[in-house]
């Protein structure tokens, strides 16, 4: 599917939208008005709005705790993201959540899940919905490199294959479990070579910085998973530029390395893709960026004066079941 | 009214709910082709075919994993847990996943989902395939757990969990399936968290559940014939927990016994007392005593593993302790 000048123009929105939200949330954190951890996805920012612009309505996402991205593209306002992450009853999770834990089944969004791994059976059995009623929706089930090394994920991606269930393992490969480099921490360097023990395909995309690539490589996943193969597993290489979470010293990397890193901005890189292919005037762009700068100050505005959720609402989603 | 095995009652309960509604399939280890490792579904595969009865891996895991994903976009999926043993395995999804999801996300999510697993000691299984760990589960708010100790309950209660909104631990126990009960003819469910008087006295109020209601059956025959007629409270769910029966009795009899199969130490008959003396202390005749396994791994010796286990003439002599 061809992008439209319209289109390219909102993934930028997207990504930029993302990139503040998170340089103001940080600033929200230092201000003591965040609590708990906040796991910034500034430096990811082509790779989930890359999968998000690809998929099909039907086609369900679930991620880790770096879920903020995610939620943006998808669609959650920015109000009602800032709005959980300062625990108002206006969040998007009712201030029951926090940083780590936003959804919207409504946008088929189903977190935002924080216990390394975990979510990837869940993942499965999300998939295996899908096929039990014959619907033809994709999982797409995003996790980090360091989640890749726990037994939840032996145990999920097994079972994808087993039952040939219709999803799609998107390891965020960005280099670091918390503090700890990948190759200190994984048996492979190459993530997705963990497929191979399982017979998934799989492959893995070196340059996750630029959302033209991320939207290539994710589509044709999609596709073959569509096509009945069954799962797919895809690497894509990415890099968060601060730390795992805020007050990370981040002593397990040299400056030098985010400093190349950084170079490497997926929002610069898609500014100069659409100025040079000249789908829009830097102008336009600029533009943008202004509307998402009053966007954001405005949804800072809207959650700070957001109300707490009520102390007689504390048992309000106990149980699903009427009483 | 029939007189069927709980083995019976059990089947029947999973046979006429996935009779009654195609969203809800089992899944676990040897349900299939094997027919369940307490043949409880038997005949099951060969019915509703492999979609609805799924052999899975040795992966606890993805069993229950999987049930929370499927559960959560709209199936009724039960999971099956050979044993409670093996429930440590997946102690993240039991007690870290299914229970926080419709809280956690501010409603937005349910989990139908049933956990049916069995537990217990008697059978000369050895340390790691002989407890019974429910407090452990009954625990954590989000999740409910029941246990019943008779055929007609547990057919009933099975369905009610299949039926309810929220995640259901269903404990059975492993030396009771060949035990027999009248069973009401036709479709009817039994309310979870509602507690039950299984057998009338004024003597002494005995609180069980599961195998301890057996024991205590047993050891109200035996009393009967000295002329001791105790009322017996059967808890059936351990959360939500209805101390209503239980309260009601202890205020009639002024004394309790607590009889339990785990270890006492931080146990149900620790959670009941402490209930029963923060709402009715002044109606106390005598301490309330616990009857519970002895504080120690079970070993294997059939004798020695006897001697650990509470009996029928330890809770006699825990009556009469109290009388």
């Amino acid at each position: 599917m061809a992008l439209k000048k319209k289109d390219h123009l909102e993934l930028y929105r997207q990504m930029v939208l993302i990139r503040r939200v998170e340089e103001r949330s940080a600033e929200l954190y230092q201000a003591g008005k965040i609590g708990g951890f906040l796991h910034l996805y500034i430096g990811q920012e082509a790779v989930s709005t890359g999968i998000v612009s690809v998929r099909q309505p039907q086609d369900r996402i679930i991620t880790a705790y770096r879920d903020h991205g995610v939620a943006l593209n998808v669609g959650i306002s920015a109000k009602e993201v800032i709005a959980e992450l300062l625990g108002k009853e206006t969040g998007i999770s009712k201030g029951r959540g926090g940083s780590m834990h936003m959804a919207d089944v409504t946008k088929n969004y189903w977190g935002g899940h924080a216990i390394v791994g975990a979510h990837l059976p869940i993942a499965a059995g999300m998939a295996l919905g899908d096929q039990y009623e014959g619907n033809d929706g994709v999982t797409i089930c995003m996790f980090g490199d360091g989640a890749t090394n726990i037994g939840f994920f032996h145990e999920g991606v097994n079972l994808s294959k087993v039952w040939n269930l219709p999803v799609l393992w998107l390891c965020e490969n960005n280099q670091y479990g918390m503090g700890t480099a990948v190759d200190r921490a994984s048996a492979v360097e190459q993530i997705h070579m963990k497929a191979e023990g399982y017979g998934i395909p799989h492959s893995r995309l070196e340059d996750g910085m630029d959302i033209m690539k991320v939207r290539e490589a994710v589509g044709a996943a999609l596709d073959h998973i569509r096509s009945g193969k069954g799962p797919y597993f895809l690497e894509v290489m990415t890099y968060r530029f601060e730390g795992h979470s805020m007050g990370d010293p981040q002593r397990y990397r040299e400056k030098d390395e985010v400093t190349k890193w950084e170079k490497n901005d997926p929002i610069g890189i898609y500014n100069r893709y659409i100025v040079g292919e000249k789908i829009a005037a830097k102008a336009d762009l600029d533009k943008i960026e202004e509307a998402v700068e009053a966007e954001v100050a405005e949804a800072i505005e809207f959650a700070e004066s957001s109300p707490d959720p009520g102390f007689d609402t504390l048992f309000d989603y106990m149980y699903a079941s009427k009483e | 009214m029939a007189i069927i095995t709980m083995r019976q009652a059990i089947s029947d309960a999973l046979w006429e709910e996935m009779e009654r509604d195609p969203k809800v399939f089992i899944m676990g280890q040897e349900v299939g082709v094997w027919g369940g490792t307490y043949a409880v579904t038997k005949g099951f595969l060969d019915h509703f075919g492999e979609k609805r009865v799924r052999d899975t891996p040795i992966a606890e895991s993805a069993i229950v994993g999987a049930g929370i994903g499927a559960s959560m976009v709209g199936l009724r999926p039960v999971s099956e847990i050979m044993t409670i043993n093996f429930a440590f395995v997946a102690m993240d999804y039991i007690v870290n996943e299914a229970p926080k999801m419709h809280t956690m996300f501010g409603g937005q999510m349910k989990v139908p989902l049933v956990i049916r697993t069995a537990g217990g000691g008697g059978r000369q299984l050895g340390a790691t395939h002989s407890q019974t760990p429910d407090a452990i589960f009954a625990h954590f708010p989000g999740l409910k757990v029941v246990s019943p100790g008779t055929p007609e309950d547990a057919k009933g209660l099975l369905k009610a969990a299949i039926r309810d909104d929220d995640p259901v631990l269903f404990i059975e126990h492993a030396a009771m399936y060949q035990i027999r009960g009248e069973v009401p003819e036709g479709d009817y469910t039994t309310p979870i968290g509602v507690s039950k008087v299984q057998r009338e006295g004024d003597a002494v109020t005995i609180v069980t559940y599961c195998k301890g209601l057996q024991l205590s059956m047993q050891a109200a025959e035996q009393l009967s014939q000295e002329g001791i007629e105790v009322e017996i409270v059967d808890l059936r769910s351990l959360r939500p927990l209805d101390m209503g029966p239980a309260l009601a009795s202890f205020k009639k009899t002024n004394r309790a016994v607590i009889v339990e199969e785990g270890w006492p130490s931080y146990g149900v008959g620790a959670e009941v007392a402490t209930r029963l003396y923060e709402a009715a202390f002044d109606y106390a005749d005598a301490p309330i005593k616990r009857v519970a396994q002895k504080e120690v791994p079970l070993p294997y010796n059939a004798a020695l593993e006897q001697y650990a286990l509470a009996q029928v003439e330890d809770v006699v002599a825990a009556v009469k302790e109290v009388l």
